[in-house]
């Protein structure tokens, strides 16, 4: 059934998601952010998430931790497995455990991540505290503990940042503080959303290569969100492309950016101003979809250049393009154009599809 | 041979942030902007870049006439912008306009998009059939007719931006200072934008001082780009030039950290040049070259000289201890 578990896949997923739904109950009505997401990640590999603003990759990232804050946020279907174990289906002892060795998270605005009103080497011992459940240790080892991951993250004078806080250091010192308190306790899998987009570029580029060489050291699965298509290309080794709540196609890094096949990727592709000149595509127009009544169908349909009247009533699922390169689009239904080797799809073409395909029994892209 | 329409020379403005000590005998200032000098040409846009804390909203806030310099002047058209004691006389705040970051904030929530684009008209056009006016400005930035009644709130993103370019157009300027106008945009949007700018441009005759941190953006829409430093210039140079053939360690170090998305671009980069070490405060700027703490390359003379501007090529300048006067390198 589904295709999407991996391009490499012969072990058990590291993380695996399979059709999950998010809705928010807000005045007015539900907004139905995440309608039915695959996603995949392996021991070992680095993932990127691209994706515009609002189009759910926070929101994602946020339910494999079950940190979204429900109500207003609610789950209505969909599994969320951690080396084989359902987040979603936790006891609060077993998602800390997940919390605290498993997943940790870096997000976009340190300045926010961290409590100003605590000092760096309170904030970061509490997490060495949380981390060492079962040990006791003293305030000396846990200031001992703290400095270790300050010192591998090249915090000059680690000493006395642990006795500063937050507003005393820059951003860019502040994104390394969070950074070492997420590789606290060795972790298996980090989220990274927007690690360097509230920094400046110089600065930006130096948390990057810092956050790649940590990763290389300790060996940890990481999902680098972004917006920035360049990062991606620099960081990661496979990329799903989000929009409106959907992934609507996922690659090798290497494939994705020699043959973009989705209309959007294509868009968001052209809309990058690049170093070579010649000016700037006019992008994508409109603008994304509207979640309290998203379009029925592809969630791309009323933006895309080449939608068809299939697009407007049915939800693509995915499509298999070749070993390295899945795209969620009628395009490619049939193979698509560009590819040469044989497809591995076995549905035809056009019955309800596994991707939250009820779409043409109920309307308006109500969720099954 | 074109005419400059701006022309800014040793501008300077600190700010006091504190004083010393009780008796208020030394104050404390950040030097935001510490002795720059640039032009801009009739129908040309200039890129203005540089990171957080490099002064270059400052440049674009004096211009404008929200500050005053503390030394140096900028002048429009050979008029100086800041003679009187008084404020700026009206003819001259027609002249130039400006386009902020982040539309979500520059706009009122408060007002209808046609009490916004009003505004300007009110004041700077006193003619009748005003109503016709804001259509024709909404249809000049490709809205429709309709949104007169709306609120910003009820706007995307890149539609409030178009509006505010279209306020920024209503009093027919010939100047417009574009601060960061899509770093608050997704890529999707910001083409558009950008698109429309450079038409407008075209059709109005306009010039721009262009303002933004994304070095790939500018390559594509500046036609000489301004590098900036702690308060400082530190390259000038046309655009295709500038990127051809860059000399100050600080513009190297800028241009390999961008992240690319084509070979073809990763041919274009600098070889890496690994950026290193933090911003520092514009409260506490290092002495000599403002970069030395930071830069590849320095020499011992670095931390106590601070470099002049040097002309490398035509309309390339540096300021940097590596090139002499002459135009080659030491």
């Amino acid at each position: 059934m589904s295709t999407l578990t991996g391009l490499s896949a012969s072990a058990a997923p590291l993380l695996e998601i399979k059709d999950l739904h998010v809705h928010f109950d807000v005045y007015g009505g539900t907004l139905k952010v995440l309608d039915g997401v695959y996603f995949t990640v392996h021991s070992g590999e680095k993932v990127g998430l691209v994706g515009e603003t609002g189009c759910g990759k926070t929101t994602t990232m946020k339910s494999i931790l079950r940190i979204l804050p429900m109500p207003p946020a609610r789950i209505p279907g969909g599994e969320i497995y951690f080396k084989g174990q359902d987040v979603l289906k936790m006891g609060a002892d077993k998602l800390r455990q997940v919390r605290s060795e498993g997943i940790s998270m870096i997000f976009q605005d340190p300045t926010a991540a961290l409590n100003p009103v605590f000092t760096i080497g309170q904030q970061l011992g509490a997490v060495v505290k949380y981390s060492m459940e079962g040990k006791k240790l003293s305030r000396k080892e846990i200031r001992e503990q703290a400095l270790i991951p300050l010192k591998e993250v090249s915090m000059p004078d680690p000493e006395r940042m642990l006795d500063s806080y937050p507003i005393q250091l820059s951003g860019g010192m502040r994104q390394r503080v969070c950074i070492a308190m997420a590789l606290v306790a060795s972790r298996e899998l980090l989220i990274a959303d927007e690690p360097g987009t509230s920094l400046d570029v110089t600065i930006e580029d130096q948390i990057l290569r810092l956050l790649h060489r940590l990763v290389e050291e300790k060996d940890v699965s990481v999902i680098l969100i972004t917006h920035t298509l360049g990062v991606v290309r620099e960081m990661t080794d496979r990329v799903y492309v989000m929009y409106a709540g959907n992934m609507v196609e996922v690659a090798s890094t290497e494939e994705l950016f020699a043959r973009p096949l989705h209309p959007y990727t294509h868009g968001l592709m052209d809309a990058v101003p690049k170093l070579t000149g010649g000016g700037v595509s006019d992008g994508i127009p409109g603008r994304i979809p509207d979640y309290l009544n998203p379009p029925p169908g592809c969630r791309f349909h009323p933006r895309c250049p080449r939608a068809m009247d299939i697009c407007r009533q049915e939800k693509p699922r995915f499509y298999k393009h070749n070993d390295n390169h899945e795209v969620a689009c009628f395009l490619y239904q049939d193979g698509s154009p560009l590819r040469s080797g044989g497809s591995s799809d076995s549905l035809p073409s056009g019955s309800p599809l596994r991707s939250g395909g009820s779409s043409d029994s109920l309307p308006k892209g109500t969720l099954a | 041979m074109t005419t400059d329409i701006l022309t800014v020379t040793d501008l300077k403005k600190y700010f006091v942030i504190g004083y010393s000590d009780i008796l208020r005998r030394e104050p404390i200032t950040v030097k935001a902007v510490d002795g720059i000098s640039f032009t801009v040409k009739e129908g040309e846009t200039v890129g203005l870049v540089g990171e957080s804390g490099s002064g270059k909203s400052t440049v674009a806030y004096t211009t404008i006439g929200m500050y005053r310099p503390t030394a140096g002047s900028i002048s429009f058209r050979g008029q100086d912008l800041f003679e009187g004691k008084k404020g700026r006389p009206l003819a001259l705040k027609k002249e130039i306009q400006i386009v902020f970051q982040d539309p979500g904030s520059s706009l009122n929530p408060r007002r209808t998009i046609k009490q916004i684009i009003e505004l300007p008209l009110k004041i700077h056009r006193r003619d009748e059939n005003r109503q016709e006016q804001i259509v024709q400005l909404l249809e000049m930035v490709e809205l429709p007719p309709d949104y007169m009644q709306k609120y910003p709130q009820m706007l995307g993103g890149g539609e409030k931006q178009m509006v505010a370019i279209a306020r920024a157009l209503a009093t027919d300027p010939s100047f417009i200072i574009l601060d960061e106008p899509t770093s608050a945009l997704d890529v999707s949007i910001q083409g558009k934008i950008i698109n429309l700018l450079i038409r407008l441009q075209d059709e109005f005759h306009l010039s721009y001082l262009f303002i933004t941190h994304d070095l790939s953006l500018m390559r594509n829409v500046a036609s000489r780009v301004a590098i900036m430093y702690l308060g400082k210039i530190c390259e000038v140079a046309k655009a295709a030039e500038f990127f051809r053939n860059p000399y100050h360690p600080y513009t190297q170090m800028l241009l390999s950290s961008i992240p690319v998305v084509s070979e073809e671009e990763e041919k274009l980069k600098p070889k890496k040049i690994i950026s290193t070490g933090e911003i520092p405060s514009p409260v506490n700027i290092p002495t000599g070259c403002s970069f030395h703490l930071r830069c590849p390359e320095k020499m011992a003379i670095c931390s106590r000289v601070d470099p002049v501007m040097v002309e490398m090529e035509e309309g390339h300048t540096v300021r940097c201890h590596l090139y002499d006067q002459e135009g080659g390198r030491r």
